[in-house]
């Protein structure tokens, strides 16, 4: 029985949805922060906007990275769920 | 005073100008953006034609993998040339075309096989693979128009001395301007010169490669792992060859830990320092190779619900999501510049 689940692709698919859906909480969660952070930063010193961006810029994408790992996390398992 | 106005008018008139001509090359560079984004669609499209049914995964994995043929667009194909080593042939150079057919199936040539990129002998006896790839040939590109931009670079700069810059020159010259004061020097400190033309040849290859990357037809050459791999294998020599002695003392003998810590944290500092490349490695091939990943995705989306009203939205999305990805190109290379040499910085820095 638990074999039989186990061994049905089908869930890795699925699986591979949820991956993506929670990859994209914890992503929303961390620019959302970055960028929230980078606002007051801006409103309390709007001399240093231009920096503050680019170092918005660039910790945005490093948390962007993460999100990518989901999305080819959850094309590996895709390919290899379709592929059996 | 109707000199005044007439000159304000003239004024005015080129400034009208100015905004048609911006106009005009937001428009061009708009269509330019829309035409490559067909291309992409022309070719996915007559790649679902074949088969029943539509496989994304398959297409997809095809796009960002490597390959020995070049397949610019649907029908426009390269082959590339294999270079094979085995114990009892010895050296072999032949093209790939002659491991297809005129079907364009895959079959034996001269005792190998070529199976799903992977070639082998026939008999069993291991080969070593030295072929021209895909990736191999745009490493080759990337560096081609790098030695192009930048011998002129340095030509106009021995030039134009005392000077301002001129072409080409005043194009770059900025941008490795602002790697040696924003990047470099800040992170490495005094002795950052003899680290400049690695890092600035980092930075270059992989921002010039992710930029090439993003051209329709062209490889994901810096979505590669093994690209990505040896430059985090350089980065790895230069970190740990430049180490002074405050670098490993911090390693093997970690101030401020009892010593019955010692044979904990020890473990923990030197996977710290195999785990820096890997980290540089996996970022800069994760992040190229999603991208492909997701615009692929989208412009599929067109051939799963069979309609061109989702095509047209797809293609609003995913030219908007190239224009990103223009972005992280720069990005990526910046960061890995910027982690190369804050490593660096913290390999060669002194006592504190």
């Amino acid at each position: 029985m638990l074999l039989s689940i186990l061994m049905d692709m089908s869930f890795a698919v699925m699986g591979a949805g949820i991956g993506a859906g929670l990859v994209a909480i914890g992503a929303g969660i961390g620019i959302g922060q970055i960028g929230g952070s980078a606002m007051e930063a801006m409103a309390r010193q709007p001399e240093a906007f231009a920096k503050i961006q680019t170092a918005m810029l660039i910790i945005a994408a490093l948390v962007e990275v993460i999100a990518l790992f989901g999305v080819v996390v959850c094309f590996l398992i895709y390919t290899a769920g379709t592929a059996a | 005073m109707s000199g005044y106005i007439e000159k304000s008018g003239y004024i005015e008139n080129m400034r009208a100008n100015e905004y048609t001509n911006t106009y005009k090359n937001l428009i061009y560079s708009v269509l330019i953006c829309l035409l490559s984004v067909f291309n992409i669609q022309e070719t996915v499209a007559s790649d679902g034609g074949e088969t029943e049914k539509f496989n994304i995964g398959e297409m997809i994995n095809h796009h960002i993998k490597d390959s020995h043929v070049w397949e610019i667009t649907h029908g426009v194909v390269i082959h590339l040339p294999i270079i094979l080593y085995s114990a009892p042939d010895g050296l072999v150079v032949f093209s790939s075309e002659n491991f297809f057919n005129e079907g364009h199936q895959e079959v034996p040539y001269m005792g190998y096989v070529l199976e799903h990129e992977h070639i082998s002998r026939q008999d069993g006896v291991s080969v070593l693979d030295f072929s021209i790839t895909k990736n191999v040939l745009f490493i080759f590109i990337d560096a081609f128009i790098m030695l192009f931009v930048f011998l002129a670079v340095a030509k106009g700069y021995r030039k134009n001395i005392g000077k301002a810059p001129k072409g080409i020159q005043s194009l770059f010259e900025p941008i490795i301007i602002f790697i040696r004061d924003e990047v470099v020097k800040p992170s490495i400190g005094e002795k950052y010169q003899r680290y400049l033309p690695y890092l600035l040849t980092l930075f270059f290859f992989i921002w010039f490669g992710n930029l090439i990357g993003l051209v329709p037809g062209a490889a994901n050459m810096t979505g590669n792992i093994a690209v990505t791999c040896v430059l985090a294998i350089a980065t790895f020599f230069i970190t740990n060859l430049s180490g002074k002695k405050t670098y490993w003392s911090h390693i093997f003998n970690t101030p401020g830990v009892p010593w019955w810590l010692r044979p904990i944290i020890l473990p923990v500092e030197i996977i710290g320092v195999l785990t820096k490349p890997v980290s540089l490695m996996v970022r800069l091939f994760v992040s190229i190779t999603a991208g492909h990943i997701v615009v692929l995705s989208l412009i599929s989306l067109t051939f799963i619900f069979h309609s061109w009203m989702v095509g047209f939205g797809s293609t609003v999305i995913v030219t908007l999501i190239t224009i990103i990805e223009l972005l992280v190109a720069t990005i990526q290379a910046y960061v890995f510049t910027m982690f190369t040499s804050l490593y660096i910085g913290m390999a060669v820095e002194e006592h504190h």
